[in-house]
């Protein structure tokens, strides 16, 4: 029989929300140093696709602020990358590798979960595209004209903050999938940096495919950082980055109140249809 | 494990193991890729991706060229970005069979006890990936020639040029692909990036997108050491030879002479490439890392 150490406190309520959280955020922040090969994966193999573009601008011609264009776009790709592989199918990794059940069956709440697994992954991905932005920057010689800093500021965390919100919604919903999740989130990567204009500013594609493509936050926040930190920015943004701070403001409330009610439900049917411990593969 | 003698290649034995394998791994390989939905959304989900890529590409170009496509850079681009992405469903396709296999399915340790060639069942259950990216390139040229007026004039086609360097290119590929199996087989984590890595590299380094001359001079000598550069020049000949006149990074060189570089690639490649997989093979075994999960 073992021994267990017995409970001197327990904890309820929002220590224990915090616990959760913080518990399950650290493990993305002691990879960042316990596995450093994500330096090679994480930041020069993005850069290639990112020299790549940049040589498509230089061939045609193109301003020297596109370069700095793609930069900041090749450095937002890792947090969609993140949202994709690192929130949204998470739910359905933990599924697979037999730790979801673990986690319905502790009394650490599923939203605590999900906000530590956005936490830590915000920060680690921070860093990566921090990286990214560094080393372009420094290839290519990249201006940037920071005209509202604190504008500029408040985009980015708004941006993260939806942007997070999304990928805990949409965790929730990959709850309920099987095979097809790796499949889903595999093809929401190209589409997106399509419309949401990750390479070339978003006024060029028209204007209701870019209004749509707003509901993903990167697209506005990537568009109000571009018009604050580029020159040119402002020429080329698609809406009033003020505009765009309310509009991601809202989107962040509807993204977290959204992730806690789907959770709350998907857990529910998930549970009630048995697919906690399902395992198709 | 010693490499095939030629007694072994030419032996009846191995030719119906073969054929047996790479059927078998080709159906399952289609089956695993396919059936996660229906044929519509399987059809809709394998052209999606590769045409936005592609779109990407349009968009930037169009932004700064406001919409004028009819220039030699904008086919040469174009034709580059569409076959290129043969490099990455070929290459990946035959090597994401190891990582699919030995984590997520966890078999792989029965294939190896199983009677089958491991290097043709990872070929058949990349053929799944080959045919989509056959598909996407289809319709990604079909797409820029219908909708961008993409210079191509189908009786200016040299069809003998494009077969044959189509031909080479995807067996330097396959073979490229395996030595990639090789070294996903040692590989303990981030062996599910290797393919899409290397696949990254090479979009840069083999004038895809932007001819080599254009690259840093110490840096063009990765590409002249490429198959796949002299694959895309020649396609490019063969498809739209007007165009690539624009472009004088092969000029001192004919069609032969290059067909001849690419031949002596996938000969080469052909021969060294089963090596290096048994080599990695026999270092997996001997490390017990043919079932080694690590759910990273």
């Amino acid at each position: 029989m073992l021994n267990l150490p017995k409970i001197e406190k327990r904890s309820t309520g929002i220590n224990l929300f915090m616990q959760t959280m913080i518990g399950r955020a650290s493990p993305r922040l002691i990879g960042l140093y316990r596995e450093k090969s994500w330096l090679i994966f994480d930041v020069f193999f993005p850069m290639l696709t990112v020299i790549g573009y940049v040589m498509i601008y230089k061939a045609i011609g193109a301003p020297e602020d596109y370069v700095g264009f793609v930069v900041v776009g090749g450095a937002m790709t890792a947090f969609w990358m993140n949202i994709l592989w690192s929130m949204s199918s998470q739910l359905y990794w933990e599924k697979e590798t037999g730790n979801l059940p673990l986690y319905i069956a502790s009394p650490a709440p599923m939203m605590g979960i999900l906000l530590g697994m956005a936490l830590g992954g915000m920060v680690g991905t921070f860093i990566r595209a921090t990286g990214v932005i560094l080393l372009g920057s420094l290839l290519f010689n990249v201006t940037y004209t920071i005209q509202n800093g604190f504008l500029l500021g408040i985009i980015f965390i708004l941006s993260m903050i939806s942007l997070y919100g999304l990928g805990m919604m949409t965790a929730s919903l990959f709850l309920l999938f099987g095979r097809e999740a790796w499949h889903l989130a595999n093809l929401a990567q190209e589409p997106v940096f399509l419309v949401s204009g990750f390479y070339f500013p978003l006024k060029f594609l028209p204007f209701w495919v870019s209004a749509a493509a707003s509901i993903i936050p990167l697209t506005l926040g990537l568009d109000g950082m571009r018009q604050l930190v580029f020159a040119s920015g402002a020429t080329l943004g698609f809406l009033d980055p003020k505009l765009e701070a309310i509009i991601l403001a809202v989107l962040s409330v509807f993204f977290i109140v959204g992730a806690k009610l789907l959770l709350d439900h998907t857990e529910k049917l998930a549970i009630r249809e048995g697919r906690i411990t399902e395992n198709r593969r | 494990m010693s490499s095939l003698t030629k007694k072994d290649l030419l032996s009846k034995d191995f030719l119906s193991i073969f054929r047996r394998s790479f059927k078998t791994s080709t159906w399952l390989g289609w089956k695993i890729e396919s059936n996660w939905t229906d044929p519509f959304l399987f059809a809709v989900y394998s052209i999606i991706k590769p045409l936005s890529g592609a779109a990407i590409i349009v968009v930037m170009y169009s932004v700064i060229a406001q919409g004028n496509y009819d220039t030699p850079y904008f086919a040469f681009l174009y034709f580059g970005n569409a076959f290129f992405q043969y490099v990455g469903s070929v290459m990946t396709g035959v090597s994401w069979a190891i990582v699919d296999d030995r984590e997520h399915y966890k078999t792989l340790k029965y294939m190896y006890v199983a009677p089958i060639q491991v290097p043709t069942y990872l070929l058949g259950r990349g053929m799944a990936r080959i045919l989509v990216g056959t598909l996407s390139v289809f319709i990604t040229i079909l797409g820029g020639i219908l909708f961008l007026h993409v210079p191509f004039h189908f009786s200016e086609v040299n069809w003998l040029l494009f077969v044959v360097t189509f031909v080479l290119g995807i067996i330097a590929l396959i073979n490229m692909g395996l030595i990639l199996a090789g070294v996903t087989l040692m590989l303990a984590r981030h062996s599910d990036f290797v393919g899409d890595a290397v696949a990254s590299s090479m979009f840069l380094f083999t004038g895809a997108i932007f001819p080599i001359t254009s690259l840093p001079v110490v840096l063009q000598p990765i590409g002249y050491a490429l198959p796949t550069t002299y694959w895309l020049e020649l396609i490019r000949r063969a498809l739209i030879g007007n165009v690539v006149d624009a472009f004088p990074t092969f000029a001192g060189f004919s069609n032969l002479q290059l067909l001849g570089i690419l031949t002596a690639f996938a000969l080469v490649l052909s021969i060294v490439s089963n090596r290096i997989f048994r080599a990695c093979e026999h270092r997996a075994r001997e490390q017990g890392l043919i079932d080694r999960v690590t759910n990273y």
